[in-house]
């Protein structure tokens, strides 16, 4: 008996990964990038546009295609872009593959890749390649850690959690605070301990921390009654929206109703099919972007955006955009011409980002600048639901 | 009033692991069998119903009736497609054909349903929940309702196994394969009927653990089942009673770990917990002791 199941373990478990191996299959993009000789910047995107994570990927090439559209059609004279974006599956390996297929194909300068993982592996490569590298969306400290050509554009993770402890302590200071994260996600953690220790700085206590791991579907009881009973009235949930679904729900039926305040990952409570959306009124999120906004701005890019792919666009829409206008203005400033290598773009964009005077204005934020780490400095959005919507505060 | 509300809670989930370790105890009792497929054939029963109440229309209770079907008639082709062609090949190609199963499962339902996240409409959508003790305590429709059908699946399935003629087929079956042949018991039907019975109560407990947990995804499935296999090994595999015990226990102390000790630690220290049981008695709590013949 006792023989018998350390065989089935072991059985189990070699061919477990044998799977693991496996599923990496084939599938490479589609090529299709002009050479050099005309007056035009290579751009080049790396993300999932296929697999689990593929709404990321699209809406970054949805975005950054209507950019440099607007950008070739403002000015036919003046520097025109290519953009050629390959599939990575959010794979690292391949996303290292397709990047080394964009440099063959003569990419100037990188805006990608779109998520964390892979974007840590191409990180180095285009380190060692001398790539300017700006990437709509990889939030996590360790894709410009030891990095100088690595930049991002949207906040790091721990700029996330420090950005919500202030918004929390200047706006509810009367408020008892408790977290709910995932402890076995790094986007969760990172964000949490930046969080605690920004709000925890000047004496203030969280009343309640409590952690669940990665099964979307845990029971939530035993850590929305540590929260109740410790008086908490604000939970603050760095997580993504499928748990905080989950945690809103069961919160509900307890009969417990505090305010909650979500990050980015938040984005998307609203899309979720079947969810009772009136639970979500009156949740808190800092994000970035909001197609709701009454922005001028932001108007006419949602317009487009709806228009040309028939979809509202979420914030990695908006981020790859203003990605493109920020490579293009601090190009322009380069002194540059379109024929340079990327290794000589590379080290005078650097210039241009760490310079101090640059600034890029876009959708995400009036003003953004970046420090010498790659981090960008912007005015975090914290929006409201109101009505199924978000309104900004 | 911590305590009772998370000993509701751990019973609620606890149920939720018995009746979904049942589905793994009786097969494995019958043809000795590990079948991994079974977490997944609840995520099943879930998206049905959830297509049935969104898309068709249909009363929940309705809906779980028809997911029931959809995932007995399951059970009984995968069974008929995949194990029973490998009946007395060995262990290790049935396992192996389980994990293949279960992963054709995850992919299918990805591609047809996709990998978004759907929410689940609790079966007591309405219900209100019961406060009692000055709003202190918290009852939900969905955990009594679920500690209640344990407890009615449990005394339904062991008078069937016990006093039916089926029951006692399949009970032959298990006890010795071929000496039921002879006895002019039909091993094949026998064996089917375990898979529809454990794959049927597979769609009882997604339903019940969507109502309670509301997230479906095609790998819904997945965690549940490892932790309810935990639970029948818990228990004693092959054992009815075992698996019911098991799963309590086990939700028992998955939820008070939390609510006590560290939500950081709770998987841990659950697993830990089957650890020393195994050290201790390694046919789990009520498992039957078989001396391997050489």
């Amino acid at each position: 008996m006792k023989k018998n199941w350390t065989k089935f373990l072991v059985v189990a478990l070699s061919v477990m990964m044998v799977f693991a191996m496996t599923a990496c299959g084939g599938g490479s993009g589609d090529s299709g990038s002009s050479e050099g000789g005309d007056n035009a910047l290579h751009l080049g995107g790396v993300g999932p546009l296929t697999g689990p994570a593929a709404l990321y990927g699209n809406a970054v090439n949805n975005g950054a295609q209507l950019a440099v559209d607007e950008i070739n059609a403002a000015n036919p004279d003046g520097v025109q872009l290519v953009w050629d974006m390959q599939d990575d599956e959010h794979d690292a390996e391949k996303s290292v593959n397709a990047y080394n297929k964009l440099v063959d194909d003569g990419m100037q300068v990188l805006v990608g890749t779109v998520t964390t993982a892979p974007c840590t592996a191409v990180a180095a490569e285009a380190f060692e390649d001398r790539m300017f590298v700006l990437t709509p969306s990889a939030s996590g400290p360790a894709v410009t850690e030891g990095n100088d050509n690595v930049f991002q554009l949207c906040f790091s993770d721990p700029n996330q959690g420090i950005a919500s402890a202030d918004y929390i302590k200047a706006n509810y200071a009367d408020k008892t605070v408790g977290v709910i994260y995932n402890n076995a996600d790094n986007y969760s953690t990172g964000i949490y301990d930046k969080f605690k220790s920004e709000y925890e700085a000047d004496g203030k206590k969280l009343a309640a921390v409590e952690a669940f791991s990665d099964d979307a579907n845990a029971d939530f009881t035993a850590q929305l009654n540590s929260m109740k009973n410790a008086g908490v009235d604000l939970i603050f949930l760095p997580i993504y929206y499928t748990p905080a679904s989950n945690i809103m729900t069961q919160a509900n039926k307890m009969g417990y109703a505090p305010t909650y305040f979500g990050v980015d990952g938040m984005d998307g409570i609203l899309d979720l099919e079947g969810f009772d959306t009136s639970l979500a009124e009156g949740v808190l999120l800092l994000t970035p972007f909001t197609p709701y906004s009454d922005d001028a701005k932001v108007q006419d890019f949602v317009k487009a955006y709806e228009d040309k792919f028939g979809e509202t666009p979420i914030q990695f829409a908006a981020d790859a955009y203003d990605c493109v206008y920020a490579v293009y203005d601090a190009f322009g400033k380069t002194g540059l011409g379109t024929d340079a290598s990327s290794a000589d773009i590379c080290e005078a964009m650097i210039k241009v980002f760490t310079g101090g005077d640059f600034t890029a204005s876009g959708l995400t934020a009036e003003t953004m600048k970046w420090n010498a780490e790659g981090e960008v400095d912007k005015t975090p959005k914290v929006c409201v639901i109101q009505d199924g919507k978000y309104v900004e505060q | 009033m911590n305590f009772l509300n998370s000993l509701i809670s751990g019973l609620s989930l606890g149920s939720v692991y018995a009746i979904i370790a049942l589905g793994y105890t009786m097969v494995y009792g019958i043809s000795k069998m590990l079948n991994f497929a079974h977490g997944d054939v609840i995520m099943v029963g879930g998206y049905v119903s959830f297509i049935m109440t969104m898309y068709v229309g249909m009363n929940g209770w309705l809906a779980l009736l028809v997911a029931m079907v959809v995932c007995t008639l399951l059970g009984i082709i995968i069974e008929r497609l995949a194990y029973r062609p490998l009946r007395g090949t060995g262990s290790l190609a049935v396992l192996i054909t389980a994990i293949g199963v279960s992963y054709f499962l995850q992919n299918a339902a990805l591609l047809i349903w996709g990998a978004n996240p759907r929410v689940f409409t609790s079966l007591f959508d309405g219900v209100g929940t019961i406060h009692a003790a000055g709003g202190q305590l918290t009852i939900t429709p969905e955990s009594l309702f679920t500690i209640l059908a344990n407890i009615v699946i449990m005394i339904v399935l062991t008078l069937f196994v016990n006093r039916t003629k089926a029951g006692k087929a399949m009970r032959a079956v298990s006890e010795d394969n071929g000496a039921a042949q002879l006895m002019g018991i039909n091993v094949n039907q026998s064996i089917s009927l375990t898979f529809a019975i454990g794959s049927g109560l597979a769609a009882v407990a997604g339903v019940l653990m969507c109502s309670a947990y509301p997230v479906l995804m095609p790998t819904t499935g997945a965690m549940p089942g490892i932790k309810a296999f935990t639970a029948a090994v818990f228990g004693g595999i092959g054992s009815i009673p075992g698996a019911m015990i098991g799963g309590l226990i086990l939700g028992i102390i998955e939820i008070f770990s939390r609510a006590y000790i560290s939500t950081e630690l709770s998987d841990a220290i659950v697993f830990a917990c089957l650890i020393i049981v195994l050290l201790v008695k390694p046919t789990g709590l009520l498992g039957k002791k078989v001396s391997e013949k050489v």
